[in-house]
């Protein structure tokens, strides 16, 4: 058969009445603690093998605990099915699309999962003395040294923890930079289309946050940021391609025009995987530039973490990266390269976190270059592009195109933005009411109300590793339910059908927050 | 074809045709002729599956892991067994691979897990208000900062220096953003010492941190520190070993306001440092002000019970410059670990755990401090860990126990000037009692064999 069948469910599930739930999913909801019975055990500790003393003869009586924490008393078996149950209740990139823009939603190689685990990686202490942790501190070195030349950049700092960390330490670090020259720069620019942590992160930095308006073709407005742009602004941040999934054609002008008043220019990663091997952010003038690896370099997301926040930056802003550094000594006795952690940074702007970071991140992504090289990483962002690209094209027609027609038609790169403003005008349903009723027929919704300059925004990134087929599909999906909707509009209202639960009561939450196990 | 793509030659152009371009190249036009890279990446060419594990593999061995040693390699960071449970929950691909929970319906799983985690942490803290877990501890203390100057419209803090010394150090990272003054507070025996806090807290202070048990092992009374703190109307914050919190006085009951910590030791491998959690619980008034996600139970329009992320108005991606922290990817999968962990210990297991480290580590304490040439650095009580003082170089004391498969400890001088003659030793439940004997006989002999760091420094001084 030439035609691929689609893998992912495009008939949609009963709007109302029966429903094709496992018994997992129809389950009330009972946490851990609820089924906890008095005296039920999982865990055998070691035998005592050292004297029994009274606790007390060694910890004053009033520094000890009077009544033990109530944790869950459960079997093992009742642990595995616990969480086996409640794990049906997720949906998954495993499972299914997950076109979800700016996360990045690409196939999580199990391979990196087995070298994580290798020993020598996952049980290395943290503290151990570098001459016995080389192939840990030589794994960082290498995965910097690939940053470097992926980013374009010359020094790397994986310290970082995710990208909003990445952030921070970016404008610590433009801070010290402009300190350093004795100057004190009271602003950032950040684009209106930007994503959240940016303006958060600047206000953590301790700067005034100042936001840059879009022109008509979905870039930076220049005029205006020519106007915002003065010896108090320390730096703008910037993805590029931007959160519409456009490259941004002016962005030598822009660094231009940042570098003309002594300002840094921060790239936030989140879009790099639209660019890998084609173009790189210190070529086009930026001067720290952070690493998304659980978004271009294939970390899973793990329902909302671990990720990985490397920075690369230019020579300029090198002495004042955090520390520790991993750094590569040469060895005059030839018995090979000596890697260290070297502290002796005195303009570095300290620690961002503790010991050498998210270690076992770092392995999974070094795992994945090393599997997909030069040419794979620039295959894998062309892939992306394409992707996107085609979707884009069979969205553009029919139902999808008249409805939710593309926010700004240019040629995207790895990510495209509708708009529901049509679908909600003419047809009474929201983009959440669309976003819902995709859940019953098995997609994960893209990114909806994000960039908030777009009305009823639903952002796409489908990846490159998806087939062709998962994007007809999808397409299919999206014109079936808008067929829906001209139908009857109430489907998509009440949506979703088939899911563990039905649309939540948010509002009561927030009002009243319940966020823990009563005792 | 790359490696994890799908895209046939024909699929490329029938999706091309269909986009009416002829290229690839054409789908890059928009990325003007400056700034695009016109030569390959210098990467060398993709691997094959083996050969990548074999490289990995490679680096891999040339590490001294924990299973490679007999380990009291402790600083934050611990040896405790992690049950197989852990491992094949959170490889599932249910938790493994999903994104922050946005779309509730179809991500109740991962939303209950946080709720449970919560409960748990709340449970270990005595705090009725705690998130679902931030990056790791260092950066956890540095974020309740954040929330301390924002709770008292104050600038200074003050950290004890039993204080974790990665922690001390965020916090002077995270304080040139903050616009905050911090200050250190000496020990005394090991504690905090009070006198000379109560003399550095002043009306302009926002938050006073400690550690409990401290970086030296002891145990911190903490009550009279809150007191302390509260008298000036300052927060009292508290970084904790989860496991210690098995057997002391909760900081939510002896005054806290924010206890935080390093998350690993529950359930979460020692991955040279990371990914692991960190947790951050508070009192009831500070839950508009909490970073991070936080689950919260409601109910569908059937009725049924459910969890949404809640109080979403504190984070970035509503709230942006005014959000209360820029956290967006946090450590999910790792607070998982965490609350299946402490389900298998349960309630009975997580009390042994602690009663049963409290009397190992007096013995080997003790044990050691017996040694010729070794003496406690500090007589407070500890829980899990413990200073000692060595009158022969540590770096060669290190050396010499190292070659004969012991990791003895973390050495104090770098952290600590004061202290360049100081050791950490850490136990878990994986150091039996026949462990801690060999280490104190390894141990003697190595200070024995070591130059006496005593007449070292004599010999220093005549030349």
């Amino acid at each position: 058969m030439s035609e691929g069948a689609p893998n992912t469910l495009i008939e949609p599930r009963p709007p109302h009445g029966e429903t094709s739930e496992t018994p997992a999913q129809r389950d009330r909801a009972v946490t851990i603690f609820e089924r906890s019975v008095e005296g039920r055990r999982a865990a055998q500790l070691p035998e005592a093998d050292v004297p029994q003393r009274p606790l007390q003869e060694l910890i004053p009586q009033r520094l000890l605990r009077q009544r033990p924490a109530e944790l869950p008393e459960v079997s093992e078996p009742e642990i595995v099915r616990h969480y086996n149950r409640i794990s049906r209740r997720n949906f998954d990139l495993d499972t299914g699309f997950y076109p979800l823009g700016s996360c990045t939603m690409k196939h999580n190689p199990r391979l990196n999962e087995r070298v994580a685990a290798l020993p020598g990686h996952a049980r290395l202490h943290p503290a151990q003395d570098p001459q016995r942790a080389q192939g840990a501190l030589e794994l960082m070195w290498l995965l910097q040294q690939a940053l470097v030349e992926i980013c374009g950049l010359p020094h790397v700092s994986l310290q970082p923890s995710a990208g909003s960390h990445g952030e921070l330490a970016g404008l610590l670090l433009t801070r010290a930079y402009h300190g350093d020259r004795g100057e004190e720069r009271t602003k950032v620019l950040t684009a209106d289309t930007a994503h959240g942590t940016n303006p958060a992160s600047v206000t953590m930095a301790g700067y005034e946050l100042v936001k840059v308006a879009t022109n008509e073709r979905g870039g930076v407005h220049l005029d205006e940021l020519r106007s915002k742009a003065d010896e108090q602004t320390a730096c703008l941040m910037l993805t590029n391609p931007n959160t519409l999934g456009l490259f941004d054609e002016n962005i030598a002008e822009i660094a231009e025009i940042l570098h003309s008043v002594g300002a840094t220019l921060y790239y936030d990663g989140a879009n790099l995987n639209a660019i890998m091997g084609r173009s790189r952010p210190g070529d086009m003038g930026f001067d720290i530039v952070h690493v998304n690896l659980h978004k271009s370099f294939s970390q899973p997301h793990g329902g909302g973490g671990p990720g990985a926040g490397p920075i690369a930056v230019s020579d300029r802003i090198e002495p004042f990266l955090p520390r520790p550094q991993v750094v590569r000594r040469g060895d005059g006795n030839g018995a090979g390269p000596v890697f260290e952690l070297d502290y002796e940074r005195p303009k570095s702007i300290g620690r961002l976190r503790g010991f050498q970071g998210n270690f076992g991140v770092f392995v999974r992504s070094y795992a994945y270059i090393l599997s997909l090289g030069g040419d794979g990483l620039t295959e894998a962002s062309e892939t992306a592009v394409l992707n996107a690209n085609y979707l884009l094209a069979r969205l553009s027609q029919g139902r999808t195109g008249k409805y939710l027609p593309v926010a700004f038609d240019r040629r995207c790169m790895h990510e495209f933005v509708l708009s529901g403003a049509p679908a909600k005008r003419e047809l009474g349903v929201k983009t959440l009411d669309v976003a819902k009723r995709l859940l019953d027929y098995g997609f994960h919704p893209p990114t909806v109300y994000f960039p908030l300059l777009v009305d009823e925004a639903l952002m796409v990134e489908p990846t490159e590793t998806e087939t062709r087929e998962t994007l007809d599909a999808f397409a299919e999906a999206l014109d079936h339910i808008l067929a829906e909707a001209e139908e009857n509009p109430e489907i998509l209202r009440d949506a979703p059908y088939s899911t563990p639960v039905r649309r939540l009561d948010e509002v009561a939450a927030n009002r009243k927050p319940v966020i823990r196990q009563a005792r | 074809m790359s490696r994890y793509t799908s895209a046939t030659d024909a699929d490329r152009e029938r999706m091309l045709a269909a986009v009416g371009v002829g290229s690839i190249d054409e789908l890059f036009a928009e990325i003007p002729d400056g700034v695009r890279l016109r030569r390959e990446l210098e990467l060398e060419p993709g691997l094959t599956e083996s050969e990548v594990f074999e490289r990995l593999s490679a680096l891999a061995a040339k590490n001294v892991h924990a299973d490679a040693e007999v380990s009291f390699l402790g600083a934050g960071m611990y040896d405790h067994y992690v049950p197989a449970i852990v491992d094949a929950i959170v490889s599932r691909s249910e938790f493994l691979t999903p994104y922050t929970p946005y779309q509730p319906e179809i991500s109740q799983g991962g939303l209950q897990a946080m709720f449970e985690f919560q409960t748990a942490i709340s449970e270990l803290t005595a705090l009725p208000v705690a998130n679902a877990a931030l990056y790791e501890g260092p950066s956890s203390v540095a974020s309740a900062a954040y929330l301390a100057i924002a709770a008292t419209k104050r600038g200074k803090l003050i950290a004890s220096r039993g204080l974790h010394p990665h922690s001390r150090e965020a916090l002077r990272t995270y304080s040139a953003g903050y616009g905050s003054e911090l200050s250190d507070v000496g020990l005394s025996d090991g504690g905090t010492d009070a006198g000379a806090l109560e003399e550095s807290i002043d009306e302009q202070t926002a938050a006073v941190f400690v550690q409990y048990p401290n970086f030296l092992g002891a145990v911190e009374d903490l009550e009279p520190l809150a007191e302390l703190a509260h008298a000036k109307g300052a927060l009292l914050i508290c970084a904790c070993d989860p496991i210690a919190l098995s057997v002391l006085r909760p900081p939510g009951e002896c005054g806290a306001d924010v206890a935080v910590g390093e998350g690993q030791p529950l359930g979460n491998r020692l991955d040279y440092g990371g990914p692991s959690f960190g947790f951050f619980a508070a009192t009831e008034e500070h839950i508009r002000r909490m970073p991070g996600r936080i689950a919260g139970e409601t109910t569908d329009g059937d009725g049924r019970r459910g969890f949404v992320l809640t109080l979403q108005t504190r984070e970035q991606h509503i709230r942006r410059e005014k959000a209360t922290h820029n956290i967006c990817t946090a450590q999910a999968l790792n607070a998982l670990a965490g609350v299946v962990y402490l389900s298998w210990l349960g309630k009975q297991g997580f009390a042994e755990l602690g009663e049963l480290l409290v009397r190992r580590t007096a013995y080997a304490r003790e044990a050691l401090a017996k040694i010729e040439g070794v003496e406690v650095l500090h007589e407070a009580p500890v829980v899990r860990e413990f200073a000692l003082r060595l009158e022969a170089p540590v770096a060669e004391v290190l050396e010499r126990c190292a070659e004969e498969g012991f990791g003895a400890g973390y050495p104090l001088g770098r952290d600590y000037p004061e202290h360049e003659d100081g050791l950490l030793v850490a136990l878990t439940e994986r150091r039996s009692r026949e462990d801690i004997d060999r280490f104190a006989e390894l141990l003697g002999r190595a200070v024995a064999a070591a130059e006496p760091r005593v007449r070292r420094v004599e010999q220093e001084v005549a030349t």
